[in-house]
C-alpha cells in the first residue's frame, strides 16, 4: 500500500498505473450494481470466470466487476474491451458462448446485442448505444468504467488531483469562489447556491465544523445517489474533503439509507483505501490539513432526507426537523456549523475544481448550470439513470433518452421530484428542464426521480399514492403536516373509493395550500404538490371520479367491475379457486360468473385467466 | 432465537458509553430481528437515558420491530415505479397467502410481509425480495411460485 505524502507523489502514482495498465488488454466489464445484481449479473460474473479459468485464459482476460452505467432496463450488461462490445440481458448461459465466440475468435453474438425497438438496426458498441450518445455523462462517466473497490482505477482517471489542486494551489476561499461562479445548485432538491452555502458556513465562527454528505434517497423511483456511491465512491470522499478544506472543517458523515446495503460497503472499502493512500484522515497528501469521514446508516424513515432531521438522526436521536433559523450553517450538528449537500453535488466539486467554473457553466440554461441526472421509471421504454445538461426539454429527455412510451400507450404525465414533486402533462412536453421551469408548473426538480406514467394510470390514483406516502411518512410533529396530509387522504381514498361529493376538489386545494405554507419542513411544505398539480392538470379525471362514479383509466377499485365474457371462458375453473373473496361461480367446462356483491377487485383472476376472458370496466 | 444480557452488554461496551442509541439497537435488530423488552430496558440502564427515549427512537424508525418477525423475510417494493407497474396486486396475492397484513408475521413465525418505499430496482418492477433474494418483473403467478418454493424450502429445514 502506498502512502501518497504529497502532489508529485500524486502524479507519479498515477502515471504509474497508467504505463502499466494496457489500453489493449482485453477486459470484461460486468454491472455489479444492484439492479444488475437482481437481474443475475453475480452470476453471470462468476461463470465468466469459471469459464474463462477452464479455457486457460484467466491470466490475459481481466474480469471488472463495476458500478451501474445507468441502462438498468437491459441488465446484466456486460462490455468487453478494447471494442467496447455491449451485451446486454446477458445469462449465465450465454457465457460460454461469449468465452468461445467473442473472446476467443472475436465473434459478435447476434442475441446480445442492442436492437434499437424504433429503426430495427443493431449497435454494437456501447458508446454509440443511443441511450447514451443523447445523454452527456460528467458526474456518471466513470460509472460503469471502473471498478470502485479499487482506488487505482480512480486515480487512473484523474482522481484526487482536484483535492491536490485545491489543496495546494488554491485558499479556501478560491475553491469557494470558483463553486460559487460554477454556479452549481444544490441536486438534492431544494437548488440553493452552492458555493453561497458554503461561504455561509466558513464565514460562521467556530472551531469545530461538520460537513455532511446527504445520501438517505428516500424518493420511490431515484436511485442515482446509490449508484454514485456504488459505482464511484471516490468522487463523492473527494468532494467532500475539498469542501471540508474550503470551509474548515475536520468531520464529515456520510449519512445512507439502510435499504442500500452495496452503497455502505463499497463506501466503506473507498473510505478504508482513501486513508491508507494518504488521502483521508491525518495530514492528507503532506498538506497539514486533517479531516475523517464516518458512515451513519438512517433506520427507514424518509423524513431524514430533511438537512435538520438527519442531523437529530445522526446525533442518536428521534428524527424530527426543527425550524431554521438558526440554519445548518450556524448551529447545525451537536450545535456546530454544519454542511449538508446531496450526494450528486458533492461528486459534481472535483470537476469544478479541476475543470474551471466556466467550463461547468457552460452548459445549461441561465440560472440551472451543468448537468442533471434522473432516474426514468415507470412506463418507459429504457428504465435507468441517465444524466443530462440541464435545459433539455421534457419531450428530449422522455423520447430521445427514454425511447418513449411502452407497449404502444398514450404517454399521460411525467411526475418530477417524487413526493414532494408534481406531474407535467402532455401540453408541457416542450417545458425546458430547469430549476424554475418546473417550479412555474407546480413540479419541482427535487432529486431527479421522473416517473412516467401512461394512458392506463389513474391520476387520481397516483396522487392518492404519493400522499399515502407522506402522510405515513410525515413525523408528527407540526399540525398542518400530521393532520392536513391525513384530512386530504381520507378525501382522496373516498373519491378513489367512488364516494366523492361536490365541493372535494375545492377543499383539497384549500387544504392543500394552507399545509404547503404552514408545515414546519419540507415534507410537509411540499406534500401536497402531487395533489394540487394532477387537479390543475387533471381535474376531468377528478370530475370524472366524484360525478361520473367513473375511474377512466380503470384503476380504482371501488369505481370498476371485474366481468367474464362468457364467450370467451372455458371453464377451466382457475379464476374460481384463486379468487380470495370466492366471488366466482361455475361447473366446469361451463361459463364463469363474478358476483360483484363479494368481489374485492383484486385483479388475480385477471392476472391467472389463460383466455384473456376478464374485462374491466 | 433467544435474548442473552450478556451479549448485549459486550454490543454496549464495543460501542462506548457515548454510543449511538441508534447504532446499538440497530445491533439488537440484526441480531434478534426484533428488540426484545428486555434489550430495551438494558440498553436504557447501561446508556443511562430515560427508557421512555429509547422507546421513542425504537418506535419512530420503521428498520425497529417491538414484535417477533418470522424466519424469513418477504418485502415488496412499493415504489412508485413498482406501484404503476402493479405492485398493488402483487402484495394483495401475498397477503390473502399468507393470511397476514404487511409488518405482520404468519402464526407458524415462518415469514414476516413488509413493504419497503423503494429499493431503487426500478427496471424490475414490481419487486419482491425474499430473504436477500430480488425476484423482478413480478405478477401474481409468480408469486404463487416463489411461495411455494419457499414453503418447500421451510418444510426441507424442518
Amino acid at each position: 500500500m502506498i502512502e501518497l505524502r504529497n502532489p508529485q507523489a500524486l502524479v507519479d502514482y498515477c502515471q504509474r498505473i497508467r504505463t502499466a495498465a494496457d489500453p489493449q488488454q482485453r477486459r470484461i466489464r460486468v454491472c455489479d450494481g444492484t439492479g444488475c445484481r437482481a437481474l443475475g449479473s453475480r452470476r453471470v460474473l462468476a461463470r465468466l470466470q469459471e469459464t474463462l479459468g477452464e479455457a486457460g485464459l484467466a491470466g490475459e482476460i481481466e474480469v471488472v466487476p463495476t458500478g451501474c452505467p445507468g441502462f438498468c432496463e437491459l441488465g446484466p450488461l456486460i462490455t468487453i474491451d478494447p471494442e467496447k462490445i455491449a451485451y446486454n440481458r446477458v445469462s449465465v448461459d450465454d457465457v460460454p458462448a461469449i468465452v468461445a465466440k467473442t473472446i476467443a475468435r472475436g465473434e459478435i453474438i447476434d442475441g446480445l446485442v442492442f436492437v434499437d425497438p424504433v429503426t430495427g438496426q443493431t449497435i454494437i458498441h456501447d458508446n454509440e448505444l443511443p441511450f447514451y450518445t443523447k445523454q452527456m455523462r460528467r458526474v456518471l462517466e466513470l460509472n460503469g468504467e471502473i471498478d470502485p473497490s479499487r482506488i487505482e482505477d480512480y486515480i487512473a482517471h484523474d482522481g484526487y488531483a482536484s483535492l491536490s489542486k485545491a489543496l495546494y494551489k488554491m485558499t479556501p476561499e478560491q475553491v469557494i469562489e470558483e463553486v460559487r461562479q460554477s454556479g452549481l445548485r444544490g441536486r438534492g432538491g431544494a437548488g440553493f447556491s452552492t458555493g453561497l452555502k458554503w461561504r455561509f458556513c466558513r464565514q460562521s465562527p467556530g472551531d469545530v465544523k461538520y460537513i455532511i454528505c446527504n445520501a438517505d434517497e428516500g424518493d420511490p423511483g431515484a436511485f442515482m445517489d446509490r449508484s454514485i456511491l456504488e459505482g464511484n465512491p471516490h468522487s463523492v470522499v473527494e468532494g467532500m474533503i475539498i469542501g471540508a478544506y474550503a470551509m474548515g472543517a475536520t468531520q464529515g458523515y456520510v449519512y445512507v439509507r439502510n435499504e442500500y446495503p452495496l452503497a455502505v460497503q463499497n463506501l466503506r472499502i473507498a473510505l478504508k483505501r482513501a486513508r491508507e493512500h494518504g488521502l483521508l484522515g491525518k495530514n492528507i497528501l503532506g498538506s497539514g490539513f486533517d479531516f475523517d469521514i464516518e458512515i451513519r446508516v438512517g433506520s427507514g424513515a424518509f423524513v431524514c432526507g430533511e438537512e435538520t432531521a438527519l442531523m437529530a438522526s445522526i446525533e442518536g436521536k428521534i428524527g424530527e426537523p426543527r425550524p431554521r433559523p438558526p440554519y445548518p450553517a450556524q448551529s447545525g450538528l451537536w450545535g456546530k456549523p454544519t454542511n449538508i449537500n446531496n450526494v450528486k453535488t458533492w461528486s459534481n466539486i472535483p470537476l469544478i475544481v479541476r475543470n474551471g467554473a466556466d467550463w461547468f457553466s457552460s452548459v445549461g440554461t441561465e440560472n440551472s448550470k451543468g448537468t442533471m441526472i434522473f432516474s426514468l421509471v415507470g412506463n418507459i421504454r429504457n428504465t435507468g439513470l441517465v444524466e443530462v445538461p440541464m435545459g433539455i426539454s421534457l419531450r428530449e429527455l422522455i423520447y430521445d433518452v427514454g425511447g418513449g412510451v411502452p407497449g404502444g400507450k398514450e404517454f399521460k404525465a411525467a411526475q418530477i421530484g417524487g413526493p414532494s414533486g408534481g406531474c407535467i402533462p402532455k401540453e408541457h412536453l416542450d417545458v425546458p428542464i430547469d430549476y424554475e421551469s418546473l417550479t412555474a408548473l407546480g413540479a419541482i426538480m427535487g432529486s431527479g426521480g421522473l416517473v412516467v406514467a401512461d394512458e392506463d394510470t389513474c391520476m387520481v390514483d397516483l396522487a392518492r399514492y404519493f400522499l399515502k406516502f407522506t402522510q405515513e411518512e410525515s413525523c408528527g410533529k407540526c399540525v398542518p403536516c400530521r393532520i392536513g396530509t391525513r384530512a386530504m387522504l381520507q378525501t382522496l381514498e373516498r373519491i378513489c373509493a367512488g364516494q366523492g361529493r361536490e365541493g372535494d376538489i375545492e377543499y383539497l386545494i384549500e387544504l392543500g395550500q394552507e399545509v404547503k405554507r404552514s408545515s414546519l419542513c419540507a415534507l410537509g411544505g411540499t406534500a401536497p404538490n402531487p395533489v394540487l398539480t394532477t387537479i390543475r392538470y387533471f381535474r376531468d379525471e377528478y370530475e370524472a371520479h366524484i360525478y361520473d362514479k367513473k375511474c377512466p383509466a380503470r384503476v380504482c377499485k371501488g369505481l370498476i367491475t371485474y366481468e367474464i365474457v362468457a364467450e370467451l371462458c372455458s371453464g377451466c375453473m382457475v379464476c374460481a379457486r384463486n379468487c380470495p373473496a370466492g366471488a366466482i361461480t361455475g361447473e366446469k367446462g361451463q361459463p364463469h360468473v363474478i358476483n360483484p356483491q363479494v368481489c374485492s377487485r383484486c385483479g388475480v383472476c385477471q392476472s391467472l385467466c389463460k383466455f384473456d376472458a376478464i374485462v374491466v370496466y | 432465537m433467544h435474548f442473552e444480557p450478556s451479549e448485549l452488554v459486550e454490543t454496549i461496551e464495543r460501542n462506548g458509553v457515548g454510543a449511538s442509541l441508534i447504532s446499538v439497537l440497530e445491533e439488537v435488530q440484526t441480531r434478534y430481528h426484533y428488540l426484545p423488552r428486555e434489550a430495551m430496558i438494558l440498553v436504557s440502564e447501561r446508556l443511562g437515558m430515560p427508557l421512555s427515549q429509547v422507546y421513542s427512537v425504537a418506535t419512530f424508525y420503521h428498520a425497529f420491530s417491538l414484535v417477533p418477525r418470522g424466519k424469513h423475510k418477504i418485502c415488496v417494493c412499493t415504489g412508485t415505479a413498482c406501484h404503476v407497474r402493479g405492485a398493488v396486486q402483487v402484495l394483495d396475492r401475498l397477503k390473502a397467502r399468507l393470511g397476514v397484513e404487511p409488518g405482520g408475521t404468519t402464526r407458524d413465525r415462518e415469514f414476516t410481509l413488509e413493504t419497503v418505499n423503494c429499493l431503487g430496482c426500478c427496471a424490475l418492477g414490481p419487486v419482491v425480495v425474499l430473504d436477500d433474494e430480488y425476484e423482478g418483473q413480478m405478477t401474481t403467478k409468480k408469486v404463487d411460485k416463489l411461495l411455494k418454493r419457499a414453503m418447500r424450502q421451510v418444510g426441507e429445514e424442518q
